[in-house]
């Protein structure tokens, strides 16, 4: 089971009511490569892995959640005194017609999120290497968002998760090479 | 405590307290994932699980608990519900 905790893993502040940043932050909160995404594919994964590497992807997919909670953060934050023309300016007239100034699970351009976006291979390589392409294509579009934003609280915010993504790939990486290991050790062949 | 401290303050500086010896938490324990053969670290982990357990219980006597299911006691009244919640400090 899990525990909740009454705290962000990183302070997350921002500067002032900015919807436009909000709408590119949805990417990581409903896109494909987004927070969401990621801790679903890795405790989804990590019943058919090898025992060595279960606590890896139990641990980084319990962070994401934090990391998704973060990203709700800032998108509130940067919405919830927004006008519906300040909505409508930033490209968010749809979402707000939809959703008021509630969040969804939808990427920057607006679909909804979908289980298509992970997948689960049950050959322990192939899920990893998954694993390490979806951290460094996070890391990528935190740094897009970043190069658009001109807020510097939330820049320092998105550049904690953003090292955070190379840190996962790194340990994903690593996890590659335990199982490598062991396997050459128990010659399945 | 110093006089005319002013709670909102003291409430985010120990926030990040937390915060930060938590996170080398996190950051250990992803590590000791795939190094764990590492006596230091696992010292280093060790130290600072009992200094946020000490930083948790004297942010929880002063702002409530931060944890639920048991993890973190209660007031009187029952107090986890209370603002702020961590989207709106």
């Amino acid at each position: 089971m899990w525990y909740y905790e009454k705290k962000l893993q990183y302070p997350v502040k921002v500067t002032e009511c900015n919807p436009r940043l909000a709408k590119y932050l949805i990417e990581q909160y409903g896109g494909a490569d987004g927070e969401l995404s990621a801790a679903l594919r890795y405790l989804n994964q990590r019943y058919s892995i090898p025992d060595k590497v279960i606590g890896l992807l139990t641990d980084i997919g319990t962070e994401e959640f934090a990391h998704l909670e973060m990203i709700a953060t800032m998108i509130y934050k940067l919405t919830k005194d927004a006008t519906p023309e300040q909505m409508k300016a930033a490209g968010l007239g749809a979402h707000y017609a939809n959703h008021d100034n509630a969040l969804f699970y939808h990427n920057a351009a607006g679909s909804p999120w979908t289980a298509t976006y992970i997948q689960a291979k049950g050959d322990p390589i192939a899920d990893l290497y998954e694993d390490i392409a979806a951290e460094e294509k996070a890391r990528a579009t935190y740094q897009w968002i970043i190069n658009m934003s001109d807020d510097p609280c939330l820049n320092d915010s998105l550049k904690f998760l953003r090292e955070r993504e190379v840190v996962h790939s790194q340990r994903f990486r690593e996890a590659v090479e335990i199982l490598k290991f062991e396997k050459d050790r128990k010659q399945f062949f | 405590m110093k006089q005319a401290a002013d709670p909102a303050k003291e409430r985010y500086a120990l926030m990040e307290k937390i915060q930060m010896v938590d996170f080398a938490l996190v950051e250990l324990t992803l590590y000791l994932d795939t190094h764990p053969q590492d006596t230091q670290a696992i010292q280093q982990f060790n130290q600072l699980a009992v200094e946020s357990r000490d930083l948790k219980s004297a942010y929880e006597q002063r702002f409530g608990p931060l944890r639920q299911y048991g993890a973190s006691f209660s007031g009187y009244p029952w107090n986890w519900g209370d603002s702020p919640w961590p989207w709106q400090l």
